[in-house]
């Protein structure tokens, strides 16, 4: 029997939680961030073994650089037209967030959700990829929809839950589904869509299709158990998808460190599993189209997956429901040092000398009117807590292909309820 | 055939009719499964419709689920019923809303089989009777067969369903019918009319009970192993018992259930599973609700007990012969 301890001259052991550098408050100074110069990332071959990704998995592929240039091996070559729709889809992403926060705002509905500052994400990776190509996404790339002329105003229905919902009002704002958009219905499980995403790649290669698979996640949700089973499977079966981690350094209240991000990058995990790895400036549209094009070539000629790391900032809070400013400085979105994506894009073209800041203003405010009315025309069609917008008995379809007896007597059963209490919407 | 080989023909039959039917799992490729359903798969129908998975139950299913999103019909397989847990998030988040939350746009029709059951001396993680955890949640089906002839016909109308379904095999009966008597000799499916099984291709449909012996003085309600246990015992009492096969769980045939204890006034339940908050509670509640004026005795319930299921105490915790024979006289007597 051991009585005597046998490292008594260690100091005790010490637990490491990790802090965010600023908290509310706080001065602001990024300057530990490293960020590598536009155009310093080499573009390997896409065909290249995952083994050769390391480097590739802690610097940053940049292509815009501080005065407007697109330099380097990863310049995507798009023409002004491509750049300018791609511009235009960024800032109406913007200005429909902005619109649909007020609106949660003014009562209209009971929630939403904003994308600012990780525009280029979600619609420069839409850009690249190709219209049938399936997006597994996260809550926060509105940006793929509208990039794929998803139609506002049924984006404005979901979120109002009114009678043109396409989803019935059985669905929280945002939790969009648009099939013939390449778009997955949205879960509220965070990394459920990544094996799903991984699947989907596996079943396209099981019938020998041309389609391949994207998906996203926060970092935060990297943390998840189906993060990893989505990187094995994609590893083990060469599953054509393109992996996107968006890294805007935040996961609700808790700084990226608590996924990990202190001791690695998240681009860097792909090393581990064997999957070529990206890390990307997410604010800069044309390394994000560039990224995600060469990954979508990869997987396409059956090298396997990529993991791509965006690295951005989540620019305000996490939902209508968050309060940023309880848990990091007021500073941090404006000294984030990768800027904002939209105006980034927006000085690369004026550089080219295709856009000028009268037409961006001109585009803003023409932008902003089109919502405007897009939100006229949905609510025509009703706003949440205005009546019921849906039929009574419509709560149990779906839940079956077939309704059992057990549901067409619980839905006898809710009409008998509402028949006797005497409201009229009981009635259908 | 026995068990196993009825499940194999069931994959075998319908994967031969439809190219888009998927087997996925823990050694089900190569090797043909620990169990050996899936042996011969992968030689007949190539790696890309029959392969091994990564340990990962989250993935299998996860990844299953996403197939079907495509448009495949996979059928993965989790090796024991006791793994089920890690994959619990993609089934009821996920396979199990995927209809309802997305407006019927994409759909699961995916099959999850899952050998489950004890009185193989399985411990605590070779054993489990989960259906209660799935029957609580909308929008999957449950389904647990008793016999060979029943295991291939429900697992090709599983596999043909729409929606998600949950198969879950009772291993114990793998091999032949037990009547819960551990002591005797094993009996093979061969002297059983249940095995039975023709080779090509027929539907057992599911939300269909089976009535497995007709009788006047009272209604046994079970499943799986169970309805084997539970034969045994009233041909051994000499009680006119009739004993209803559930086969589906999730969507239950209330009619039959209904019908039966109506005319018998007496209603017991018997699963293997443990007992609060277990199926049987279900059953006893909608008994009680829909023949509430026909009942002569309260509805018995003979379950597993509260606790995970033990090693060498295996035969005090199955619901055995005595158990359910003490619980018969008990119900009888009133």
């Amino acid at each position: 029997m051991a009585s005597e301890p046998v490292r008594a001259n260690m100091p005790p052991l010490s637990l490491h939680v990790p802090e965010p550098k600023f908290r509310p408050g706080d001065p602001v100074d990024f300057a530990d961030v490293d960020v590598p110069p536009a155009g310093s990332a080499r573009r390997p071959d896409t065909a290249e073994p995952a083994g050769r990704f390391t480097e590739l998995a802690y610097t940053l592929v940049r292509v815009l650089d501080e005065e407007g240039g697109a330099v380097g091996p990863w310049d995507p070559k798009l023409s002004p037209d491509r750049l300018r729709e791609m511009l235009r889809a960024m800032a109406l992403t913007r200005a429909f967030d902005e619109r649909m926060f007020r609106a949660q705002r003014q009562g209209k509905t009971s929630f939403y959700m904003k994308s600012t500052g990780e525009e280029a994400v979600s619609v420069a990776a839409a850009f690249a990829m190709d219209r049938d190509d399936m997006c597994f996404p996260s809550y926060r790339q509105q940006g793929i929809l509208i990039s794929r002329g998803y139609p506002l105003v049924e984006m404005m229905n979901q979120i109002y839950s009114n009678s043109g919902d396409k989803l019935g009002g059985k669905q929280l704002p945002i939790m969009y589904s648009a099939k013939d958009h390449g778009f997955f219905s949205i879960s509220g499980n965070l990394a459920t869509q990544y094996p799903q995403a991984v699947g989907w790649a596996m079943a396209s290669a099981v019938k020998g299709d041309s389609r391949i698979a994207a998906t996203w996640c926060g970092e935060g949700s990297t943390a998840e158990g189906d993060f990893h089973s989505a990187c094995t499977f994609a590893s083990v079966y060469r599953a054509p998808v393109v992996m996107n981690v968006v890294n805007n350094q935040w996961a609700i209240s808790s700084f990226s460190g608590f996924a990990g991000a202190e001791a690695t990058t998240f681009a860097a995990r792909a090393v581990g599993y064997g999957i070529a790895g990206l890390r990307v400036d997410g604010n800069d549209a044309l390394a994000v189209y560039a990224a995600t094009q060469w990954a979508a070539e990869r997987a396409r000629t059956n090298q396997g997956p990529t993991l791509i790391e965006h690295f951005t900032y989540r620019a305000e809070g996490h939902s209508t429901s968050d309060d940023p400013s309880a848990y990091r400085s007021a500073g941090e979105p404006n000294a984030w040092p990768l800027g904002d994506p939209i105006r980034r894009l927006r000085d690369h073209l004026i550089a080219l000398g295709e856009w000028d800041e009268e037409r961006h203003e001109r585009q803003d405010k023409e932008l902003a009117a089109h919502v405007r009315d897009c939100q006229k025309e949905a609510e025509k069609n009703g706003i949440l807590g205005h009546g019921l917008h849906q039929p009574l008995d419509s709560l149990f379809d779906g839940v079956f292909e077939d309704m059992p007896w057990h549901l067409r007597e619980q839905r006898q059963m809710m009409l008998d309820e509402e028949e006797a209490s005497g409201r009229p919407w009981a009635r259908k | 055939m026995n068990m196993i080989q009825a499940i194999n023909s069931a994959l075998d039959v319908v994967m031969d009719r439809d190219p888009d039917v998927i087997v996925m799992g823990e050694d089900v490729g190569y090797f043909g499964g620990v169990f050996r359903a899936t042996a011969g798969l992968q030689t007949k129908y190539g790696k890309t419709r029959v392969f091994d998975t990564p340990i990962t139950e989250i993935g299998i299913v996860g990844v299953a689920i996403g197939m079907g999103a495509y448009g495949l019909r996979p059928v993965p397989e989790i090796q024991f019923a006791d793994y089920i847990y890690p994959a619990l998030d993609q089934l009821v988040s996920e396979a199990a809303r995927l209809r309802y939350r997305s407006a019927g746009e994409f759909t699961s029709p995916i099959t999850v089989r899952s050998p489950y059951g004890g009185g193989i001396f399985g411990g605590q993680t070779h054993s489990q009777s989960p259906e209660g955890i799935f029957t609580h949640v909308s929008g999957i089906k449950t389904v647990i067969p008793s016999t060979p002839y029943d295991a291939k016909g429900l697992l090709i109308a599983a596999i043909e369903d729409n929606d998600p379904v949950l198969f879950l095999e009772p291993k114990r009966i793998y091999n032949g019918p037990f009547d819960g008597h551990w002591d005797r000799p094993a009996k093979n499916w061969s002297a059983h009319g249940g095995g039975e099984v023709p080779t090509g291709y027929y539907r057992v449909e599911l939300g269909k009970a089976q009535v497995v012996r007709a009788g006047e003085a009272l209604t046994i309600l079970c499943y799986g192993t169970m309805v084997h246990v539970v034969s045994g015992v009233v041909a051994e009492a000499g009680v006119d018992a009739e004993i209803i096969d559930l086969r589906t769980l999730v969507p239950l045939d209330i009619e039959t259930i209904e019908a039966s204890v109506k005319k018998t006034g007496r209603c017991m339940i018997v699963h293997e599973a443990t007992r609060t908050s277990g199926f049987g509670a279900e059953l006893s509640a909608l008994v009680q609700e829909r023949c509430f004026y026909h009942l002569e005795a309260p509805v018995e319930r003979v379950t597993g007990f509260d606790t995970p299921y033990p090693h060498s105490l295996e035969w005090a915790y199955f619901p055995g012969p005595v158990r359910i024979g003490e619980a018969l006289k008990k119900i009888m007597k009133d």
